[in-house]
């Protein structure tokens, strides 16, 4: 078992309201000097089996088909820190 | 940043050898050659930006403009109209010092390349044109169009379209009351995602865009100036004049629905306080449309500061921060001395606002951008001296073959158990079908001032509360009909629009349009229009209800196939007190049903003949606009004098779709009889125009008949408001259950 990390993000090209009402209300709150906030989603995938180029290819696959939406969104996938890697994910 | 000498003025003037990417941009060689003509120099990177965009199908109406005129030319003479085509958005009298504006535009190929932001921002346009008259938004429609409903691909973009418009109207607090919902297969790869809107204000707040007197400051409002919606410009910046910048800029805008909130309640507190000389929207073509259109508009001239405007962004070169399409963001003529207390309003409300320049004595347009002077251009050559085409345009040769194709030869049902069948196929066929799975995502009833929404013959919203004045709004479109012939087609939609706001006891007052069609370079395709308009303004001058404005998308089509030539026409009429409405559904058992108006065995274009034959031929139904009137003015004096209880439009699907919609929605059904003269089957399902349903009490039944004979309109006593089923006698009797089952559960089943 491994676990693969889609994190997904608004292009920074698009509006991110979201992320701008973050990004307001910190000074209310007291939290100076943060100038920007983008907010993504970020999804933890426990893969069976060894996660070779194969499994990653699949995962990219579904990321780009179903986790993010890619006209208005980036995605990046990354094998979590300390699991098994059955050979180095680029 | 890297950047090679910022393209000034000077520069070009200096350097005339450098090869702009006007191709990229859009611009055709002879447009190009137009603009160095005008400027006796070649343009800078920003002003070709400007006009480029300024000059394109969608912001210069350069193929429609020569047949659009004929709104103006035809236009009937009406006091009700107070102003006209050319503004962000018409505006009508209603009575009482009320005002109302309303609009329909189109946001088609947005909405298919991401359907919930392209359908949301739809709606933010459309109400940003409403907000910039100095109304208050009170209500929007929206009439849709998908390819075939069991297609997959209509079950990505359906969805989120409605979604779409739903998250942003439901956003904004405002009502969805109405709109239609049509399936066909030539809108597959060109869904039509039209918006509409109204607003009301009071006579004295009508607001204009035009930017007037030296020193009066421009303000730009609302949201930051970010990368999105730009289409060539990152061509402009990025191949030519700096590779390193990302080369492909989104052209997805994201809307943000509480900030388009913000904004409508800051800028009418700046028009309550007599703030605003002047005001315009940013839609299409951004900064470059609101700097040109209010300098031109204007008596002067306008220089502006783009370092000054805010950005998302701060990599963005100028080129793309006047052709960016950022929602949210609005522009402002202010005197001097009131720009601190309108910048104060927009602080109230946390709205970003900053002055980026003045309105100047001279005639020109000038942005300046890191003391470099970008641009320096007749405004008016920029916003109203675009291209104009005459397109050619030709009857296509297959247009005889398609009408001669006769529907009212096809093979009719043989039997009344046949027959039977077919009703209820009509009925449960997605176009036929209960659109409550779609219309139940919107927010019809928020604000508490809707009387009527969909599935109602027009929605309706109260106007004032004291004395009950009200709007009534309907959109209607018929592609098919408007294929078999687009003069027709058009008067068709007007005249079902028409009817649809006199059902429900309002006057019709006056038009807006949403002219969808496929290529304006193809011939076919542009007599298609010519036809429609022409056809549409007759129409208009011959009901006194004028055209304020509307909107026209073109190059609806994937390769050669275009989609049906689809005009929508929106009608808006007014009604003296709300509480005399007449809704769709029949209200008690007993009272009796009339036929008004004639019915001829019309079954071209029909329901019938697309969902049992799956054919296209023949002729559209004839239109009769003097019966439609006369139609209209019975149907308004006899719902405001109470003659009718409930009364329904006939259209696709005839007699009997309106008699299954009004018992369903009542929970009542209906006993019929074949009138002498007609057979079940036409009697059924004709779609003959100029018709109506009523249910009329049998109080007022003598009354309604004097009414009508006395202004010689045909009626025809059908039937009965009765029992649990629709029954026509000698024929077949459905249930309500039954048909309830058919009706409503298409749609879900498909989409959800």
């Amino acid at each position: 078992m491994a676990r693969v990390v889609v994190d997904v993000m608004l292009k920074p090209e698009i509006l991110d309201p979201q992320g701008q009402a973050v990004q307001r209300a910190l000074p209310r709150l007291g939290f100076e000097g943060i100038s920007d906030v983008r907010q993504g989603k970020r999804f933890e995938l426990e893969v069976d089996g060894p996660v070779d180029e194969a499994a990653l290819a699949r995962i990219r696959d579904l990321a780009e088909s179903f986790l993010a939406n890619t006209v208005i969104e980036d995605f990046t996938v990354k094998v979590e820190e300390g699991a098994e890697v059955a050979e180095a994910a680029k | 940043m890297s950047r090679t000498p910022l393209d000034t003025v000077e520069h070009a003037a200096a350097t005339p050898d450098v090869e702009l990417p006007w191709a990229e941009l859009g611009l055709k060689k002879d447009e190009y050659e137009r603009v160095v003509e005008i400027l006796g120099r070649r343009p800078t990177g920003a002003e070709l930006a400007m006009y480029s965009v300024m000059w394109s199908e969608h912001c210069s109406y350069k193929s429609s403009k020569v047949h659009l005129r004929q709104f103006g030319e035809k236009a009937p003479e009406s006091d009700a109209l107070l102003v006209g085509i050319g503004e962000n958005a018409g505006v009508v009298d209603v009575g009482q010092g009320y005002a109302v504006t309303f609009k329909v535009e189109s946001h088609n190929h947005p909405s298919y390349v991401e359907p919930y932001q392209g359908a949301a921002t739809g709606v933010g346009g459309i109400v940003r044109d409403i907000i910039a008259m100095g109304a208050r938004p009170v209500a929007v429609v929206d009439p849709l169009r998908f390819g075939a409903a069991d297609h997959p691909d209509t079950k990505r973009v359906l969805p989120g379209v409605v979604a779409g418009i739903g998250g942003y109207g439901n956003c904004l607090g405002l009502p969805n009351i109405g709109g239609e919902v049509v399936f066909d297969a030539c809108y597959q790869g060109n869904p039509l995602v039209n918006a509409g809107a109204i607003g009301v204000m009071r006579h004295e707040d009508i607001h204009l865009a035009k930017a007037s007197g030296a020193g009066n400051q421009v303000i730009l409002y609302g949201a930051r100036t970010g990368g999105d919606g730009i289409g060539g410009a990152s061509i402009l910046a990025s191949e030519t004049f700096d590779d390193a910048k990302p080369s492909k800029r989104p052209a997805v805008q994201v809307g943000d629905p509480f900030q388009e909130k913000l904004l409508i309640e800051c800028t009418l507190e700046a028009f309550r306080e007599k703030l605003v000389v002047g005001i315009q929207d940013l839609g299409a073509a951004g900064l470059s449309c609101a700097t040109s259109e209010l300098a031109s508009n204007g008596s002067g001239g306008m220089r502006v500061t783009l370092d000054d405007v805010p950005l998302r962004d701060s990599t963005l070169s100028p080129e793309e921060i006047l052709m960016s399409e950022s929602q949210e963001r609005m522009c402002a003529v202010v005197e001097p001395a009131k720009v601190e207390r309108f910048l104060e309003i927009c602080a109230k409300w946390d709205v970003i606002a900053t002055v980026i320049g003045e309105v100047t004595d001279g005639d020109r347009l000038e942005i300046f951008w890191h003391g470099g002077k970008i641009v320096d251009v007749d405004p008016r050559t920029v916003a109203h001296d675009g291209p104009v085409y005459e397109r050619p345009y030709a009857r296509p040769s297959w247009q005889d073959e398609l009408q001669a194709d006769d529907a009212n030869k096809l093979p009719r049902p043989a039997t009344s158990e046949e027959l039977r069948e077919q009703v209820l196929k009509l009925v449960a066929s997605p176009n036929q079908a209960s659109k409550k799975w779609i219309t139940q995502q919107y927010d019809h009833f928020v604000q508490g001032n809707t009387v009527l929404a969909q599935p109602e013959d027009s929605g309706m919203i109260r106007v004032d509360e004291e004395s009950g004045l009200g709007v009534a709004i309907a959109t209607d479109g018929n592609g098919r009909y408007t294929k078999l012939d687009p003069y027709t087609g058009a008067q068709l939609a007007l005249a079902e629009a028409y009817r649809n706001v006199a059902t429900t006891g309002a006057k019709p007052l006056a038009v807006s349009d949403c002219l969808n069609f496929g290529s304006p370079e193809d011939p076919a395709v542009m007599w298609q229009f010519a036809e429609a308009v022409r056809g549409l303004a007759d129409g208009c001058l011959q009901l006194g209800t004028p055209v304020t404005g509307g909107n026209v998308s073109l190059y609806n089509q994937t390769g050669e196939a275009a989609i049906h030539p689809t005009p929508v026409v929106a009608v808006l009429g007014v009604i003296d007190d709300v509480a005399r409405r007449t809704p769709v559904a029949f209200q008690e058992e007993g009272q009796l049903l009339y036929l008004l108006g004639d019915t001829r065995e019309e079954f071209g274009g029909s329901a019938w003949s697309q969902v049992i034959h799956d054919h296209l031929g023949g002729m559209p139904p004839v239109v009769d606009l003097e019966r439609e009137r006369l139609l209209a003015e019975i149907l308004i004096s006899a719902s405001r004098d109470g003659m009718i209880d409930s009364a329904h439009d006939l259209s696709d699907g005839g007699l009997i779709q309106a008699v299954v919609e009004s018992a369903l929605l009542g929970g009542k059904g209906a006993r019929l009889v074949v009138p002498d003269g007609l057979d079940a089957f036409t009697f059924l399902l004709s779609e003959s125009a100029g018709r109506a349903l009523v249910a009329v009490p049998r109080s007022e039944e003598l009354r309604f008949n004097d009414m009508c004979g006395a202004r010689g309109l045909p009626v025809t006593r059908i039937g009965v408001v009765d029992g649990d089923s629709v029954e026509i006698q000698g024929e077949f009797t459905l249930s309500l259950a039954d048909l309830r089952e058919a009706h409503e559960n298409t749609i879900p089943s498909l989409l959800a």
